[in-house]
């Protein structure tokens, strides 16, 4: 098990450090100048030097990496170019915000997907099953902005159950997290049905059946915990899912998370926070599978840690 | 009036459907029997006889929603049970009618303790204090003869055999004391010798507890080791219904007698040198494959940087010679090593000790060097279904090899397949068809086209008759031996069966844990075995005669030994001592 936790946490060393390589490349081949967006149109030839010399933006590609990379793994991300204070500072104060978001997404997935997978897996070929299907295909493939919009428009305008947006309290949670997760439900519905009819065609559960046992017991106790395996294993692959989604969301909601922070530095090309926002996310990405990895073994016992 | 009290379930005209794309079929077309209190019932007949649709019909776990039963009654202490609703039919299963099923790998729960889904049996239909659910655990799995039984209970089902968790099977199908007990195909899927515990064991607490038990099966051996009553089923309908002596000693439909004469019986070619079919005897002069100490074994990987800790003793340091026209047969039970030796001999595991096929040696030929050898040695599967590509015409399937070795094309091509096609016993038109539309036997006389196409010395036939009916085996089995009489071609014949070994070879290796214990000719394997281990598969066999007397309780003869070992452990090679002729038998008893 510690055998197996270090070499895991070896391999997302590495996997971290591929993605700095990348994402640093790609934005030094990037068209878009730094220094121009700092110094403002008017600036003269020469301010726009000292700022890249300041900057260290003038030195080769390989330096100005090993200059980041020796920050990096003193804990420094750097400072921001545009907004005058400290990279990690920026996301610290808003990487909760948008943690909360993405656990309010995963529940809506699952409480959505799976209730849905379950429910049409048990009644299939019937109705119900025809129109939760059509359902999760809408909302796999209706862009988020659009079901943002539309929620929006139906449960805070015409409705105003839930504030148009903002941040604070549960009720400002609900639409952004279900924006968020409506696309993973849809995934896990088709996956949960698909797996639980499978699943409900095991010999095991025949033999469940075959003791006398309520039809609950049997989908409950037998069926479900066989069918949610493969899900476990995609939540994982979700928050990387999320990384993209959260910067629509965080924008048409006004959510002060990271998204926006993205966003925002993307436009202006503040490289020191791009960085930082990738670095953060391919860290949550790289944990959130390394946690579906270790409760699989807890879901099923066949399933060892190598 | 006696006979009339002791009736304690009757099924009057069953017919239970399927839905299909046109017409429901009838999968059960009319049954009737009656079940007496503390008796057992056979019911038999070859796949697709509706048997086990007729025990899910009984108990209420038809397939939905495509299956249902269409009409009938089953009349059970004065009520319908196919009248009843889902909530009191869910009340008669487990409490009246337990059940156990073919495949005790796949039957119970991979995520649930043995102990979770015995309790949850044993309190299904009952509230009882969680001591008293444990005690009745353990007392059921001492009943089954599980041994430490409390560890048994916080294991999980991939932790035990096959054996065992069939005996948990048992187990919980009788936790809630039913009446009737139907067992489908129950030991099918289990190695022969586990099997005669199995039965013996259901038979023991048929006597303990008084159930009546409905035993579905396919081999006649078992039926005669079981049966009071017996029922044969063939396409649905019954063809025939008496006492089990009746039924064995004088069955007056013609399928019933065609069905026990496909029967192999061990023993039955005592007296006799040569397979039941061959016309003559092997060249012995010509050797076809020659293997010297054969040593496969797998490594197990683990610890932190994932070292080569332990390894599997798959087969460990066998010889044996084959010679043109001659059938060696490998017998043995699962695990034994005897598919891996097969494998082997195609280079598809690595191996040390030497084989030469067709006079070359074959260690370490890389693929392109091993095409010119796979002309001279094929092999044909276990599973007809799986080793074919469904996408794939059966006629592209049997010309693929032709084509790989550049051995014909065109019309010649067409004339070879055609030949192939009509030598199996098919029709040159199913060429253009697609495998899912041929039977089990049909596909297995397609694999054995294919394995004949590039005319081989060699084949090694792997189980290859182990998933077929008895009387298509006995057809599969007769068209290998004709093919044998007419091409010289010799066969490593990979079997469990005794019975069918014994019918078809030449000279018999017995395998036990990776190694030979007895090699010899047939006569002298099975009319003289020496060895403890041969004489142990031999009188597991079950022998369809009801008049022999059943054989008493078969106590549980442990685990198989384990053939993981340690990375330092190396075997003492296995010495052999000639009995006679070549008979040779491993000493002392592995």
């Amino acid at each position: 098990m510690i055998g197996y936790l270090a070499r895991r946490l070896g391999q997302a060393a590495l996997i971290l450090l591929g993605i700095s390589v990348v994402t640093f490349v790609l934005l030094y081949l990037l068209p878009a100048d730094p220094v121009r967006q700092i110094a403002g149109r008017s600036a003269t030839a020469e301010t726009v030097e000292n700022i890249r010399r300041q900057l260290g933006l003038d030195l080769p590609l390989w330096e100005q990496y090993w200059r980041y990379l020796s920050n990096l793994l003193s804990g420094n991300l750097g400072r921001s170019y545009l907004q005058k204070s400290e990279v990690s500072e920026l996301i610290a104060a808003r990487l909760p915000a948008s943690l909360l978001l993405m656990v309010g997404a995963i529940a809506c997935e699952l409480t959505i997907g799976l209730t849905m997978g379950v429910v049409a897996a048990v009644r299939r070929g019937g109705w119900v099953d025809n129109l939760l299907m059509v359902f999760s295909f809408i909302s796999v493939s209706a862009p988020q902005f659009v079901i943002a919009i539309l929620l929006l428009y139906v449960f805070a305008v015409k409705l105003g159950w839930f504030p148009i947006g903002g941040y604070g309290t549960f009720a400002h949670l609900v639409l952004p997290s279900l924006t968020l997760g409506l696309l993973g439900a849809g995934w896990y519905a088709r996956m949960m049905r698909s797996t639980m009819i499978e699943v409900l065609r095991q010999d095991y559960i025949r033999t469940a059946q075959s003791k006398g046992l309520r039809g609950r017991i049997v989908l409950f106790r037998h069926a479900i915990p066989n069918a949610i395996l493969p899900i476990v294993a995609m939540i994982g692959i979700d928050i990387g899912m999320f990384m993209s989604g959260i910067v629509v969301v965080e924008s048409v909601f006004g959510w002060p998370g990271i998204g926006q922070l993205a966003w925002q530095a993307i436009q202006r090309v503040d490289i020191p926070i791009i960085m930082g926002v990738t670095l953060v996310s391919a860290c949550a990405i790289v944990i959130g599978n390394l946690v579906a990895d270790l409760v699989a073994p807890l879901i099923d016992p066949r399933i060892k840690l190598r | 009036m006696i006979a009339e009290a002791a009736t304690l379930f009757e099924l009057r005209g069953l017919v239970t459907e399927v839905a299909s794309s046109s017409a429901p079929r009838r999968v059960v077309d009319g049954l009737s029997f009656t079940l007496e209190r503390g008796k057992t019932l056979c019911i038999a007949g070859e796949s697709g006889s509706g048997k086990s649709m007729t025990a899910l019909s009984l108990m209420g776990l038809l397939p939905q929603p495509m299956a249902r039963v269409a009409s009938g009654s089953a009349l059970y202490k004065g009520r319908d049970l196919f009248g009843l609703a889902p909530d009191a039919m869910r009340l008669i299963r487990g409490r009246e009618i337990g059940m156990i099923f073919q495949e005790p790998m796949t039957s119970l729960n991979p995520v649930l303790t043995i102990g979770r889904q015995l309790f949850e049996a044993i309190t299904a239909n009952a509230t009882l204090s969680a001591t008293e659910v444990r005690a009745r655990a353990l007392h059921l799995l001492d009943q089954v003869q599980i041994p430490e039984a409390a560890r048994r209970l916080t294991q999980y089902p991939h932790e035990l055999s096959g054996g065992m968790r069939q005996r948990v099977m048992i187990a919980i199908a009788l936790s809630q004391k039913p009446d009737i007990l139907i067992a489908d195909e129950p030991t099918t899927a289990l190695d022969v010798t586990v099997q005669a515990q199995i039965l013996s064991l259901i038979r023991l607490l048929q006597q303990e507890t008084g159930t009546a038990v409905i035993m579905i099966t396919h081999d006649m051996g078992v039926v005669a080791e079981m049966a009071d009553h017996v029922l044969v089923m063939k396409d649905g309908r019954q063809v025939e219904t008496g006492t089990a002596g009746n039924i064995f000693n004088a069955p007056r439909e013609a399928y019933t007698k065609a069905l026990l004469a496909a029967v192999p019986r061990l023993g039955a070619m005592a007296g006799t040198s040569l397979p039941r079919r061959a016309n003559q005897p092997p060249n012995s002069a010509r050797e076809v494959v020659a293997v010297d100490n054969l040593t496969v074994r797998f490594d197990l990987r683990g610890g932190l940087l994932r070292q080569v800790n332990q390894r599997v003793h798959a087969v460990e340091g066998i010889s044996f010679r084959l010679h043109a026209g001659e059938t060696l047969a490998l017998v043995g039970e699962s695990g034994c090593g005897k598919s891996t030796t097969g494998r082997a001999l195609l280079n598809l595991v690595p191996y040390t000790g030497d084989i030469s096929v067709n006079g070359t040696h074959i260690a370490g030929l890389r693929p392109d060097q091993m095409k010119p050898i796979r002309r001279d040695i094929q092999m044909i599967f276990q599973d007809p279904y799986a080793s074919l590509d469904p996408r794939m015409r059966v006629g592209e399937l049997v010309a693929e090899p032709l084509k790989i070795h550049r051995l014909a094309k065109g019309s010649e091509l067409t004339d070879r397949v055609e030949y192939l096609f009509r030598r199996v016993g098919l029709p040159a038109e199913a060429a253009s068809r697609y495998p899912h539309e041929f039977s089990g036997g049909q596909r297995q006389r397609i694999c054995i086209a294919r394995a004949l196409s590039l005319s081989p010395k060699v084949i090694v036939a792997d189980e290859s008759v182990s998933a077929l009916d008895v009387t298509i085996q006995a057809q599969v089995l007769e068209l290998m031996q004709d093919i044998q009489n007419e091409t010289g071609i010799a066969y490593l014949f990979i079997s469990h069966d005794m019975a069918v070994v014994e019918q078809i070879s030449h000279r018999v290796a017995v395998m036990y844990m990776g190694r030979f214990v007895e090699i010899g000719t047939r006569a002298q394997i099975f009319e003289n075995p020496q060895h403890d281990y041969t004489r142990k598969l031999m009188a597991a066999v079950p022998v369809p005669d009801p008049l022999r007397h059943r054989r008493g309780y078969v106590p549980f003869g442990g685990e198989l030994p384990s053939s993981v070992h340690s990375v330092r452990y190396e075997p003492q090679p296995a010495v052999y001592r000639d009995v006679g002729a070549g008979h040779l038998v491993a000493e002392p008893a592995i």
